[in-house]
């Protein structure tokens, strides 16, 4: 296939990135990040949008070079030897990068043929993707046919075709409904089963809490946090009580009543009327303690309930805001503000 | 994070392909990409539309609806001027798939992802326009049977005709650099549509295609006269036709020069920029 693919003398991790920076013109997309993937592992890199988790995939599959610092894919530098890191990579983007008027099997052969594959291997591969990818059925339609899971897996299948040794996915699932998500994580899963190593850049917590050995999570350019989702977990610390206020102008009053409990900072998002806090380690005590303080008041609520702390937590705890809507927790204090007389 | 004693990680040193390997490859990913380029053209019905159907109409308005109205002094009538005219506007029109195709690979990611790959990074420009000039043939050939069939004929003889016909393909594709740099640097698939228009019907309408310089106001035929569209236009006129060719030879010749070696190097540097 192609002379660069001996790896030969390279006993370090599959991937290394050491004090990169990342400009454009004035915006500091990264401000000096270090990564570290062992091979066969999976690394989620987590952040909100424009948080750089795009630009350092860019950085590590030579889209773009890095304007400092160091990035090695299996011991092949990005600056240096591009070309010997496009041989070994696999990527796969936020969106399809299928072709429509095309049938998947054809989209399969001409990446086969980019990658210079001869023809027997060439089907060989193509046929193992669509089985394992299921889409053999629908093998000889056009893609333009093909539902939003399907065009998905197929843009995965097509980052496969040069069985790359380390494998990039951008927001693999963003858009999908949720039982296609599912069907990605399956897949995605039985990738990492045969060693090969993986990262994932993701918006959803929940997704690299199912996938990743270990998580890096990323803010305005850099490493806010790392370890595995359990770590993260704990360094959060403690229960969780989450109740949500059924008349939502009084979701300050009941905010106001419960802070006490609370170990540290609690979160309220006047949309949906949801409170959340950390309680430490009496979970119980602090529920029934909740609901007194509540029931005194007059206070209904829904969905009251304790539990372990989320990656959403942890996200929030780091960061001082959500993972998904930056802004929730301090515009939430702001009309928290603006009702108090 | 656990970074330690990363003084002793040193990258592995791996050369470079060689240049004459980079060839070949480059070749190879070349018609790869042409041939898929050429199987999504004659799949999607739209684009068969702009590359055959609208010439096609273009030839029958232009012979019957307005040509009886214009006055031209050529052999063979206004049908014999419609002809080299009506291959130039369809050949830089058609130079709207080029940019139009180019931007929207770029916006879905396709780009980046050929770029990613051990492939020749010039590959996705070069099968564009490989494409492109077998496009432009076909629909050359096509108005030049319809034209046939409404009473056009060569009269300068076989060898003129057929360089005529190469200078249409060749005048296309080199719109197709434009359009290509136009395409790559506005990247937004509807922006280089309507930008497509601001540029490509004043060259076009402006010129000999359709109708005698002679008979514009005297400050347009001062652009009319000296644009290159109307320059290569007189040019196949007079290999199709006869008349003097020795002058709007190398004036054709140091314009599609000229254009090309502007605009190839800058869609290329679009390319590369683009990510």
């Amino acid at each position: 296939m192609s002379s660069f693919n001996d790896g030969a003398g390279w006993d370090g991790p599959a991937i290394f990135v050491e004090d990169v920076h990342k400009s454009f013109g004035k915006v500091q997309a990264l401000s000096g990040i270090d990564l570290v993937v062992e091979r066969g592992k999976v690394l989620g890199l987590l952040g909100p949008n424009g948080a750089g988790k795009t630009t350092a995939v860019k950085i590590l599959t030579t889209l773009i070079k890095p304007d400092r610092g160091r990035a090695l894919v299996e011991g092949r530098d990005v600056l240096r030897s591009p070309a010997a890191v496009r041989d070994i990579i696999g990527l796969a983007g936020q969106s399809a990068a299928i072709q429509e008027e095309l049938t998947g099997r054809e989209n399969l052969e001409i990446m086969g043929r980019l990658y210079h594959l001869d023809p027997d291997t060439r089907r060989r591969r193509s046929n193992e993707l669509l089985e394992q990818f299921d889409l053999l059925d629908a093998a000889d339609r056009p893609t333009k046919g093909y539902s939003g899971g399907m065009q998905r897996r197929l843009d995965l299948a097509l980052s496969l075709v040069s069985l790359p040794r380390v494998l990039f996915l951008d927001e693999p699932t963003t858009g999908l409904d949720p039982r296609s998500r599912l069907g990605m994580w399956e897949v995605i899963r039985e990738l990492v089963s045969i060693g090969t190593t993986l990262l994932l850049t993701t918006q959803y917590l929940e997704e690299a809490d199912e996938l990743a050995d270990e998580i890096v999570v990323i803010d305005h350019g850099k490493v806010i946090a790392a370890g595995t989702a359990l770590e993260l977990k704990n360094r959060v610390g403690g229960d969780v009580v989450q109740f949500e206020v059924v008349e939502k102008s009084r979701i300050g009053e009941a905010a106001e009543a419960v802070r006490s409990l609370s170990e540290s900072d609690l979160a309220t998002d006047g949309e949906s009327g949801q409170v959340s806090l950390r309680v430490g380690k009496n979970g119980s005590q602090a529920l029934v303690e909740t609901v007194r303080r509540l029931d005194a008041l007059g206070i209904q609520t829904e969905g009251l309930a304790v539990r372990r702390p989320s990656l959403d937590d942890v996200f929030l705890s780091l960061t001082g805001h959500g993972a998904e809507e930056p802004e929730a927790s301090s515009s939430s204090s702001r009309r928290r503000a603006g009702k108090r007389h | 994070m656990t970074v330690t004693n990363t003084q002793t990680l040193v990258a592995l040193d791996l050369p470079n392909p060689s240049r004459s390997s980079r060839l070949k490859l480059g070749l190879s990913d070349t018609v790869t990409l042409t041939l898929r380029d050429l199987r999504v053209w004659v799949r999607n019905p739209a684009f068969i539309f702009f590359t055959i159907i609208q010439p096609v109409m273009f030839v029958l308005l232009f012979r019957y609806v307005f040509g009886g109205a214009i006055q031209v002094k050529v052999p063979g009538g206004y049908v014999s001027f419609l002809m080299p005219g009506i291959i130039a506007q369809s050949a830089a029109f058609a130079s709207f798939g080029t940019a139009i195709a180019l931007a929207r690979q770029l916006q879905k990611g396709v780009i980046d992802r050929f770029r990613a790959m051990p492939m020749a990074r010039s590959a996705v420009l070069l099968g564009r326009l490989v494409g492109d000039a077998i496009r432009l043939l076909v629909t050359v050939l096509v108005i030049l049977g319809v034209g046939y069939l409404v009473g056009f004929r060569f009269s300068n003889g076989f060898l003129p005709a057929i360089l005529m016909l190469i200078l249409g393909v060749v005048f296309g594709v080199t719109i197709c650099t434009v359009s290509a740099f136009v395409g790559l640097a506005i990247k937004d698939e509807e922006s280089v549509g309507s930008f497509g228009l601001v540029w490509l019907f004043p060259l076009t309408f402006v010129s000999a295609a359709f109708v005698p310089v002679q008979s514009m106001p005297g400050w347009l035929q001062a652009f009319a006269n000296n644009q290159p569209v109307t320059i290569v236009i007189d040019e196949m006129r007079s290999l199709a036709l006869g008349g003097p060719l020795t002058l709007h030879a190398w004036q054709s010749g140091v314009w599609l020069a000229g254009i090309i070696a502007v605009f190839v190097p800058l869609a290329v540097r679009a390319y590369r920029k683009a990510t």
